[in-house]
């Protein structure tokens, strides 16, 4: 077996040569539909009397806009790969920071919704199976379906209003406005105060259709005749579905944990627009209303990188769970 | 009934009320009463001050001392200066209004803005499926028939879009298309966004319909007795996908109904004063996320029955087609 084929079979270099594929692609397709776009950053400044129609031109030539397309695509893909991620049209500013302190929001609010999501979904979901044919567990099912159906925006906005009218929790940003940093413990304390708000949120939206899953899950497994023939030995019910079953269940249950994560991600920008969480959400949102190319590029290509790097966990973390999986 | 007619009565339902916005409506979406910012909904009465129970329905003008204005079924509106408007379900005289949704804070009429709002946000729903599914199974089929690297290169792009955080390509998708235009081309540009950001899903699908009913005995049959690709294709393999393109848009349709209702909240749909539900929605938080204001709820609610329904309209489809095979329903 030549090296080329035991590197070729390790599954994680071959996770990054395909995102890295993938990441070209992108690249190429966000590029060129940012080209497509009618006008640019200096609409704006066109309109106004202060500067000359010359001016303009020469802003944007030093934006490197008067070049011809794959030119700038090339020396685009040159500079992010010196970690370049240029400059923001309408900040006026590099744009690698200000992306940064964003992505790193999102993925604190991501992160904490996901952990809230699956300690909630798991224990609820053992539940729903076990207690399958009584009253108590199909509610709960069809209250989990009921929710689903309810759109992602409106839960956000129903939390929210709520939130607003008991005036308990913050109901935007990260910190409070009085904040000024004394001490380590206070800062904690007041961004989990921030948090609670867009991961109920997010929580809300994302437990719903995973609790139905590991329900089903569970009930494939409770199924199983070799758990007939284990509760007839008299091994205990509950070591049955906490144990056996639940091991039996875990497989689809650790591919549904990397789904979830590109699912709460896609929907954790509506939560960041809606509760004003200083996210890539809101960001690209406005950078797309300032016609901001660049950062619109930006915000694209980092949130398909943390994406990828979601999903490519969660594949590495089905092969080390589930040894049928070939690699 | 079958779940499937039942549900399928109700969402026709709804469509039939959006598409009759016109008449259905009180007045123009667009009018201001100006003299009337947020007014509540207005209540229609049958039995007046002194207890007498009248047939016809009623509203008050002001305050429930003043006269009666009947409500008038099928009857020229009449605008406040006299003029004669369009025919309309339920019509009442100046000074009186009928606001059954109450107005926003423009004085627009709630109710007449949710029938016209609910035409873009589903018919863009609809387009966005449609548009969505011809791609799809465009795609599908010629990836699933053609096989090779025709096939490899059309997975490789599902893929590709499936990976992708679906609003941020949305967004992405939506910057290339110019931000104020009119109204018909604001949707026409949000309909090809939500089709273009789509498309991979249904395709993946097609493909699979396709490639197994290539194999089939049918099928193979009729290459032998020598019809033609494009024959097989269109006369063999497509009706088969057809069905499955069905089921899938009962799931697409309430998917981009919503994707369509996200980007005008985010202010990148119709414009205004076009309303669509959710540049109303958004008018809710806008509204000082005041308790005061409920009515300007009323689109929200409107969202979730009708996402009710949709998904009601899904499960029906999704469970007829486990019972029976593919294509049976006909």
């Amino acid at each position: 077996m030549s090296l080329v084929r035991v590197v070729g079979r390790s599954v994680v270099v071959r996770h990054l040569a395909r995102a890295l594929v993938e990441l070209l692609a992108v690249s190429l397709i966000a590029f060129a539909v940012t080209e497509l776009a009618p006008g640019d950053g200096f609409g704006q400044a066109r309109l106004e009397r202060q500067l000359s129609p010359a001016a303009v031109d020469a802003l944007r030539s030093r934006a490197g806009l008067d070049r011809p397309f794959l030119a700038r695509y090339a020396s685009w893909v040159a500079s992010v790969a010196h970690g370049d991620l240029g400059r923001s049209i309408a900040y006026g500013a590099p744009i690698a920071p200000l992306v940064a302190r964003r992505a790193l929001n999102s993925l604190l609010l991501v992160s904490a919704s996901l952990a809230v999501t699956w300690i909630l979904v798991l224990p609820l979901g053992v539940w729903m199976a076990a207690r399958d044919r009584s009253a108590d567990g199909r509610l709960l099912a069809a209250g989990a379906t009921a929710l689903i159906a309810v759109p992602d925006l409106l839960i956000a906005i129903a939390l929210l209003l709520v939130a607003a009218a008991s005036g308990v929790l913050p109901t935007g940003g990260v910190r409070g406005a009085g904040f000024t940093g004394a001490g380590r413990l206070a800062a904690i304390g007041d961004l989990v105060r921030h948090l609670v708000l867009p991961v109920a949120a997010l929580t809300l939206i994302a437990a719903p259709p995973l609790a139905r899953h590991v329900r089903a899950s569970m009930l494939d497994a409770l199924r199983a005749p070799y758990l007939l023939a284990a509760a007839a030995r008299g091994i205990p019910y509950r070591r049955l579905l906490w144990r056996s079953a639940l091991r039996a269940a875990a497989n689809p249950l650790v591919s549904l944990f990397g789904l979830s994560f590109a699912a709460l991600f896609s929907a954790s920008m509506i939560v960041e627009v809606v509760m004003s969480w200083p996210g890539l959400g809101p960001m690209l949102l406005d950078a797309v209303r300032s016609r901001d190319e660049p950062l619109v590029l930006a915000g694209v290509m980092l949130s398909t990188v943390l994406l990828l790097v979601g999903n490519g966990c969660a594949d590495v973390l089905l092969r080390a769970v589930d040894p049928r999986i070939a690699a | 009934m079958t779940p499937t007619i039942r549900t399928a009565m109700g969402v026709g339902a709804v469509y039939a009320i959006v598409l009759g916005a016109a008449l259905l409506s009180p007045y123009d979406p667009a009018t201001q009463h100006r003299d009337r910012p947020l007014a509540p909904p207005t209540r229609v009465h049958v039995v007046d001050r002194d207890g007498r129970v009248h047939l016809r329905p009623f509203v008050y003008a002001d305050d429930e001392s003043g006269p009666t204005y009947p409500v008038r079924f099928f009857a020229h509106e009449v605008d406040e200066d006299g003029s004669i408007g369009s025919r309309r379900l339920l019509a009442v005289d100046p000074p009186a209004h009928i606001f059954l949704a109450g107005t926003d804070e423009l004085g627009r009429d709630q109710f007449s803005r949710l029938l016209y709002g609910g035409r873009i946000s589903l018919g863009a729903g609809v387009l966005a499926g449609a548009l969505a599914l011809t791609i799809g199974l465009l795609l599908g089929c010629v990836a699933g028939f053609f096989g090779g690297w025709i096939d490899a290169a059309v997975m490789a792009a599902s893929d590709l879009f499936m990976a992708l955080p679906w609003l941020y390509l949305l967004l992405a998708i939506r910057a290339a298309l110019p931000l104020d235009v009119s109204p018909g081309r604001a949707l026409a540009s949000v309909v090809i966004v939500i089709g273009i950001a789509g498309w991979a899903r249904p395709a993946r699908l097609i493909r699979s319909v396709v490639l197994s009913a290539r194999t089939r005995d049918y099928v193979t049959a009729a290459a032998a007795s020598g019809a033609s690709r494009a024959r097989l294709m269109l006369a063999h393999v497509l009706p088969e996908a057809f069905s499955v393109a069905l089921t899938q848009a009962s799931i697409l349709v309430p998917q981009y109904t919503l994707a369509e209702i996200t980007l005008s909240f985010f202010g990148l749909g119709v414009g205004e004063p076009t309303p669509s539900w959710g540049t109303m929605i958004n008018a809710m938080l806008r509204q000082e996320l005041s308790a005061a204001h409920w009515w300007l709820a009323a689109p929200a609610a409107a969202l979730v029955v009708v996402s009710l329904l949709y998904h009601a309209a899904a499960d029906a489809l999704h469970q007829r087609s486990q019972v029976l095979p593919a294509g049976a329903w006909r």
